[in-house]
């Protein structure tokens, strides 16, 4: 028997980065609003305090931070005619849980997209020609046009006190930014993070080759600085526990360092944690959102009436709660209708390490989530693809995110295993290595989706999601490419001795090795409802009282780190919902 | 930074003798555990020489303090596994969540596929430890009628390269798997920070040269290239010996 609470104006599913922006955001209406979490409340102090948290097998390899597969994972397989199996043991992804979600363990790497990617589409037909676009390919441009969003942009690092160099503020470029970059109004809130020896010698290399090498932008702040919440934030002290562990210092930009003590002002906003939602409920015409439907802390079915509902469970939960709401139509691989599930892509990595001999010091212990150089020269549209027979492109960057020694020491293929060989090869290669990484887009293709598994349920008996993924030509290609050109900037380091680690042609997606939790699509924002399942405001095209947060509205996957443009559209899709929306509930793009 | 002193640490052989020792001398009521405490009293602090598995039984510790030992051993580059605690740290791991499987998705169906979909067995850490020591004592009954602990260094190493390779296998567990379990754990242990039970002495840490849980760092941004100069701590304020 399920228990009815009394309705609320809003509910909002999952308190990640998302989910406490809205919150934030619709605070200020004075409506009422709860705001449910799967996962325990945690905050800075004292769930993530020093010297606990630096703890690499806790945290980092045991995961304690982390969505638990055991409770729920996806099923994966590369193509249509394989069977899934579940992704039992995390490792390509890692989902956050918990109040902050994945906005607790994340690096901070924060990036706005450039102007192409958010019209790639178009961008490619216009200088390439329509046949450019492999048959297979669904590639799509943003609804949005990067003015419209640029206050988000802009709202968001200085929420988090973004740290970096300008390249281009209000038309004007600057030296040492990536030159690159789209207009700014305004420049990073605060200056750059310190370099460490591995960018310092990646960007001489880059230079001389002539490229524009700049520091990576980081939400992880550089000097005191107090939010446009009223927040302060402390400045990092480069204590080398950053991605997969909370900040201890208040200095990366996260819910806990960033919204929450912003929130404690407000009392229309209830936070109920352990509550983990199974589907938003709809009326008898199925275009009405009435609420969702939960699973409390003690194993109760909850029902929560709400006239306004957000999804902000995060991008593959986004999805999968889709599918179990029968919201949408599901994507169908054999005839390319429907829309949920759709577009589904993951970013794709390369990277070269460099071994030295013992004059050189590294010292990667010495890190943020965010420290090191890239450059912009191979992404997306900044450079001519037309006798390169592929679409995209990467970031190359010389970043080191730590130096936690079970799983960040990278030791030279030839290096024994185990025994004395092996602690030999530690000794030697720890201090004395460095790498050089690459960050591809992905463009989606019709054979990769997501749906919901047919054999696979999690701890509540609903199906896992599904996923239908695997590396296709044109990204191949690209990482090919761009392993040609690190390579380059790699010999003219000079490193005693250096190991490629770009995907070959045959090459599979592997869910063992962390790759990133750059999960995109499945709930593509768009301008028609035939290809996407939200409008630019991120408000559903069939139930125009329900607005779905996240990297599930990406119609491709970027080159970047996906949080920038995640949280920019949820401060859009809020200021939205606050100038227009509450005064006319109802849809607000028209189809 | 790598300045040994191999001298503070106790004999591996010794060590592992009386870890041995230890545990008929529990099963028969303690006498010879209090001789054995006492002998091991200028060990340094935290090497477990007294320690007494939960779930490891008797057989199976001797087999873990015999292969670990072989996978870190002690050597002139410093302690091994076994006098930093690894096997400890192994044990207690095996009574966490982690050991039951419980980080993981273990509902079935279960089936086999291509690696690149991971971890598809339907055992929990535990189950692969205890039927890889048990089929992998069994093989070495078979074979040189003795346990894999009562093997020679070089023949023990022997049988986990085979593991290691593939090339011994069990039809309870894959003999990779197992292996791969093994040392994973192992390195784990000696490798994490104290407080879980393995590099007790923080010896793994000061051979790398990573200061531990210090976490503060902006001195050694403004110096690149410069070796750091302080040793490392733990999380409880231990520093190396
Ligand atoms: C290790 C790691 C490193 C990363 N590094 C970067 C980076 O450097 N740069 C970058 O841009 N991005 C990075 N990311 C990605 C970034 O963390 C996400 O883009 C961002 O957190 C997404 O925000 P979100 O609100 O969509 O989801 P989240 O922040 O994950 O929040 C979702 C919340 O919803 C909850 N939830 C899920 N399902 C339910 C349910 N059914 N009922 C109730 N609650 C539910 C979850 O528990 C979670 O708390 C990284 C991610 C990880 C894991
Ligand atoms: S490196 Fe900086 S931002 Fe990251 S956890 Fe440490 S103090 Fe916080």
């Amino acid at each position: 028997m399920s228990i009815k609470k009394d309705a609320v104006d809003i509910v909002i599913v999952g308190f990640g980065w998302t989910g406490s922006l809205m919150a934030r955001e619709l605070a200020e209406t004075g409506l009422n609003i709860v705001a449910l979490e799967r996962g325990e409340a945690r905050d800075t102090w004292p769930d993530f305090a020093y010297p606990r948290i630096a703890d690499e097998l806790t945290y980092g390899i045991r995961l304690k931070l982390f969505q638990n597969p055991s409770k729920e994972t996806v099923t994966v397989r590369h193509t249509q005619s394989d069977t899934a199996l579940p992704y039992r043991r995390f490792g390509s992804f890692l989902p956050g849980d918990g109040v902050g979600g994945a906005g607790v363990h994340w690096n901070g790497m924060l990036w706005r997209p450039l102007e192409a990617d958010l019209k790639m589409r178009s961008t490619v037909i216009e200088k390439y020609g329509a046949d450019f676009i492999p048959a297979d390919m669904t590639v799509q441009d943003y609804p949005f046009t990067y003015e419209e969003m640029e206050p988000f942009f802009d709202k968001f690092e200085k929420i988090c006190g973004a740290a970096g160099q300008a390249g281009n503020v209000q038309g004007q470029k600057l030296d040492g930014g990536n030159p690159f970059e789209a207009p700014r109004q305004n420049p990073y809130p605060t200056k750059p993070l310190k370099q460490q020896y591995a960018g310092m010698l990646f960007s001489k290399a880059a230079k001389e080759l002539g490229y524009h090498p700049f520091p990576v932008p980081a939400a992880n702040c550089s000097e005191p600085w107090t939010n446009p919440y009223g927040v302060q934030l402390g400045v990092c002290n480069y204590c080398g526990f950053c991605e997969r562990f909370g900040c201890f210092n208040y200095s990366k930009g996260s819910p806990q360092s960033c919204v929450l003590p912003a929130l404690r002002a407000y009392n229309n906003i209830e936070l109920r944690t352990h509550a983990h939602v199974l589907r938003v409920n709809t009326d008898a015409s199925g275009t009405r959102a009435t609420g969702v439907t939960y699973i409390d802390h003690d194993g109760q079915e909850v029902e929560q009436p709400a006239s306004l509902v957000v999804l902000s469970a995060f991008q593959l939960h986004n999805v999968r709660l889709l599918l179990l709401s029968k919201i949408g139509k599901p994507y169908n691989p054999a005839t390319g209708e429907g829309v949920v599930g759709r577009n589904y892509a993951y970013q794709m990595n390369g990277g070269i390490s460099l071994f030295f001999k013992d004059d050189k010091y590294f010292n990667p212990f010495a890190a943020t989530g965010t420290t090191g150089m890239y450059l912009d020269e191979f992404n997306a549209e900044n450079f001519d693809h037309s006798q390169l027979g592929f679409i995209g492109g990467a970031t190359i960057s010389a970043t080191t995110t730590g130096g936690r020694p079970i799983q960040q020491m990278t030791l030279p293929a030839s290096a024994p295993k185990w025994g004395t060989g092996w602690k030999k090869a530690i000794k030697n290669n720890y201090l004395h290595s460095m790498s050089i990484g690459s960050s591809g887009s992905v463009m989606p293709y019709k054979q990769c989706y997501l749906d919901l598994d047919p054999t696979y349920k999690d701890l509540h008996g609903q199906p896992l999601l599904r996923m239908t993924f695997d590396w296709q030509p044109n990204e191949l290609k690209m990482t090919n490419f761009i392993g040609t050109k690190a390579e380059e900037i790699a010999r003219l380091i000079g490193p005693d001795h250096y190991e490629m680690q770009f995907k070959g042609m045959d090459a599979h997606y592997d869910v063992r090795p962390y790759q990133s939790t750059h999960t995109t699509g499945g709930a593509v924002m768009g301008d028609n409802p035939a290809t996407s399942v939200v409008n630019k405001y991120l408000q559903s095209w069939d139930v125009p009282n329900l607005f779905v947060l996240g990297a599930c509205c990406f119609p491709q996957n970027l080159a970047y780190n996906p949080t920038g443009i995640v949280c920019a559209t949820a401060l859009f899709a809020a200021h939205a919902i606050r100038t227009q929306y509450l005064a006319n509930p109802g849809p607000l793009v028209q189809a | 930074m790598s300045k040994e002193k191999p001298c503070v640490v106790p004999p591996r052989r010794r060590f592992l003798q009386q870890s041995l020792a230890l545990i008929p001398a529990v099963a028969a009521g303690g006498s010879l555990l209090s001789a054995a405490a006492g002998a091991q009293t200028s060990a340094p602090e935290g090497v477990s020489a007294h320690y007494v598995p939960t779930f490891f039984n008797n057989d199976e510790w001797r087999f873990v303090l015999a292969a670990v030992d072989r996978l870190i051993p002690q050597d002139e580059l410093g302690p091994g596994a076994v006098s930093e605690g690894v096997p400890v740290f192994i044990d207690k791991q095996m009574e966490l969540p982690y050991g039951y499987g419980h980080l993981w998705y273990m509902q079935g169906p279960f089936a086999s596929a291509v690696p690149e979909l991971g971890y598809q067995s339907n055992l929990a850490p535990r189950d692969t430890w205890r039927r890889g020591i048990s089929a992998t004592n069994a093989w070495c009954n078979d074979k040189h009628g003795k346990v894999f602990a009562d093997l020679t260094h070089a023949q023990q190493e022997e049988i986990l390269t085979q593991l290691e390779k593939g090339k011994l296998d069990f039809p309870q567990v894959s003999g990779a798997l197992f292996f791969t379990q093994m040392l994973e754990n192992t390195k784990e242990g000696y490798l994490a920070d104290p407080l879980h039970g393995g590099n007790q002495t923080l010896a793994s840490w000061k051979l790398i040269g990573f200061p531990g849980a210090r976490a503060d760092y902006p001195q050694v941004m403004d110096h690149p290239n410069q070796p750091y100069p302080l040793g490392p701590v733990s999380i409880s304020g231990k520093r190396s010996v």
